[in-house]
């Protein structure tokens, strides 16, 4: 067997989390293949909806962006930005939202708008889209990043998409219909959150991973499930159908 | 039929587009009309308010051009590919000129179209609480739900002084057939001013009133018609041309400077007269690269007694 890259390997575990029959709301890159993915593996009867208001996309090939003609193509339905927005996320009608970010603290707090200061950034991202609009209302919220310590911090520089605040007080108080933040997943780990505190907790180390090299690349101390797992190591036929959905490796680098 | 409707791309923009103006050039990904911002940088317009949910590189380049003084927005990227750097520049360090930004979610953004289409006040919704945003945008309010007494995020209205929406076909008046990703074309239509409709094709009436289910903009809305084929390249048209994605990667090279986005903007912008010229100009082996294999729906009936 090939070995897997971090990227395949993520795209991978993430890919598992979904089950068949779920709506999921799908984000451009890495988030697409793993519902792609899924829907060719165990969820068959996944209904993928994406924030340009393709619903139920049947893509031949793997789109550049979420407005991709090929989504349209075969689609179940299309419907306008506000609607997709309106009736669908707002309706309460999305289990699963996927979301990346450039930082995210232990409570699941997501910063995609810039890296310093607003008024000043060092660095300016692209900003919310979606994103803090599937955070406040899919019920399950999974995050796919690389494990990388500027990537997890302390305390994020823009708090873009709200997970769990500073726990599940803070979080409970904004009374949003969404479920939270659900797992987060690296290149070294599954993370899922504490149901009393709401922190971010190691549940599964990938193949050949210690725990101590999770720790390494997370700026905090890192909270350990009881029963920690090993995840299980791609199977070949995952990763034949994971590189079959993008042989031109334009996300699988 | 009142067809004085019709004229120019370079007409139409002189006509409807000034200086200082809200400008909301429509398309989520999709329809995207690129001639029309080509226009506005050859008009030479200055401090507009360019307002889209996905700048995407049509503002990109109108900012680099120094058009624009505000940029309202919710997704400042290049899909698949990485940052908008034109509008990084404005923004982090004012080349060539400041920008200031007025920044929402997808969901924000769009609903602040559609309480502007409809006239609403403002729009509470789902969204918002708990993020940074509205410590950062005045216009972003929290009131309280008089019927359960929770804290609800609202938007005010959006209603740009000129709208452009592509459409796939148009009759002369302005009656619009839109289909594929419809994003916010109709809101912005109606919450818009001014209306430029601009079309891949001119059709007949009986056409349009043939399928009345796919007229998203009806003509009274609309302020001229503007038949501009392939207006929306590098952006696509479902069923007419697929998006130009080797270009999207491009202009990430091509915007590595200042000067060199400039060079770009010369040489296929201010360098060219027309959309004509500039699809002239246009390898074509590239462009039959972008034509798509036919799907087309069932046909309905919309026979009555």
């Amino acid at each position: 067997m090939s070995e897997v890259s971090p990227t395949e390997l993520m795209v991978i575990v993430a890919a598992r989390e979904l089950k068949d029959g779920e709506s999921v709301l799908v984000g451009v890159g890495v988030p697409n293949l793993a519902a792609n993915l899924a829907k060719r593996l165990q969820a068959p009867n996944l209904l993928m909806v994406y924030e340009s208001g393709a619903v139920g996309s049947n893509p031949s090939r793997m789109p550049l962006s979420i407005g991709d003609p090929c989504l349209v193509s075969g689609a179940k339905s299309v419907c306008s930005m506000y609607e997709q927005f309106a009736y669908y996320l707002q309706g309460g009608r999305i289990d699963v939202g996927f979301l990346g970010g450039a930082q995210i603290d232990k409570f699941g707090n997501i910063n995609s708008t810039v890296i310093g200061s607003y008024k000043a950034p060092k660095v300016r991202l692209p900003g919310s889209g979606g994103a803090c609009d599937i955070a406040s209302n899919v019920k399950k919220i999974i995050v796919i990043t690389p494990h990388e310590k500027r990537r997890f911090v302390e305390k994020v520089d823009f708090l873009t998409s709200p997970g769990f605040i500073d726990g599940k007080d803070g979080w409970r108080k904004l009374k949003l219909q969404g479920g939270g933040p659900y797992a987060v997943i690296t290149n070294l780990c599954t993370f899922k959150f504490d149901e009393l505190t709401g922190e971010m907790t190691v549940v599964a180390l990938h193949e050949g991973v210690t725990i101590e090299q999770v720790q390494e690349n997370t700026p905090w101390k890192v909270k350990v499930a009881d029963d920690l797992e090993s995840t299980p190591p791609p199977k070949q036929e995952e990763i034949e159908a994971l590189r079959a959905l993008d042989p031109q490796k334009i996300y699988l680098r | 039929m009142d067809s004085s409707k019709l004229m120019t791309m370079k007409e139409a923009v002189s006509k409807f587009v000034a200086d200082g103006d809200t400008v909301y050039l429509a398309g989520f990904t999709h329809m995207i009309p690129f001639a029309a911002g080509h226009e506005i940088i050859r008009q030479g317009r200055k401090d507009l308010t360019l307002a889209r949910a996905t700048p995407d590189i049509i503002y990109d380049q109108m900012v680099a051009a120094g058009c624009a003084k505000r940029l309202i927005f919710s997704y400042a990227g290049n899909p698949g590919v990485g940052s908008l750097r034109c509008f990084r520049r404005a923004h982090e360090k004012g080349v060539p000129k400041p920008l200031e930004v007025e920044e929402y979610t997808h969901f924000g953004l769009s609903g602040r179209l559609f309480a502007g289409a409809t006239n609403m006040p403002f729009l509470p919704m789902r969204t918002n609480l708990g993020s940074g945003l509205p410590a950062e945008n005045d216009l972003i309010k929290t009131i309280k739900d008089p019927y359960t007494g929770d804290e609800v995020s609202v938007v005010p209205p959006l209603k740009p002084d000129v709208a452009v929406v592509h459409v796939q076909r148009a009759d002369a008046n302005g009656n619009s057939h839109i289909w594929g990703i419809i994003g916010e074309q109709k809101d912005a239509a109606f919450a818009a001013k001014k209306v430029i409709i601009s079309a891949e094709e001119i059709v007949d009436e009986s056409v349009i009133r043939s399928d009345p289910n796919r007229t998203l903009v009806p003509d009274f809305l609309a302020h001229s018609v503007v038949h501009e084929p392939w207006c929306a390249h590098p952006s696509y048209v479902q069923g007419y041309y697929d998006r130009d994605n080797e270009f999207y990667m491009e202009w990430d090279k091509i915007t590595k400077e200042h000067d060199s986005t400039m060079e770009y903007i010369q040489e296929w912008v201010l360098g060219v007269e027309d959309r004509a010229q500039y699809m002239k100009k246009y390898p074509k082996s590239k462009l039959d690269a972008l034509l798509p294999k036919p799907a087309f729906s069932a046909p309905v009936n919309f026979g009555s007694v």
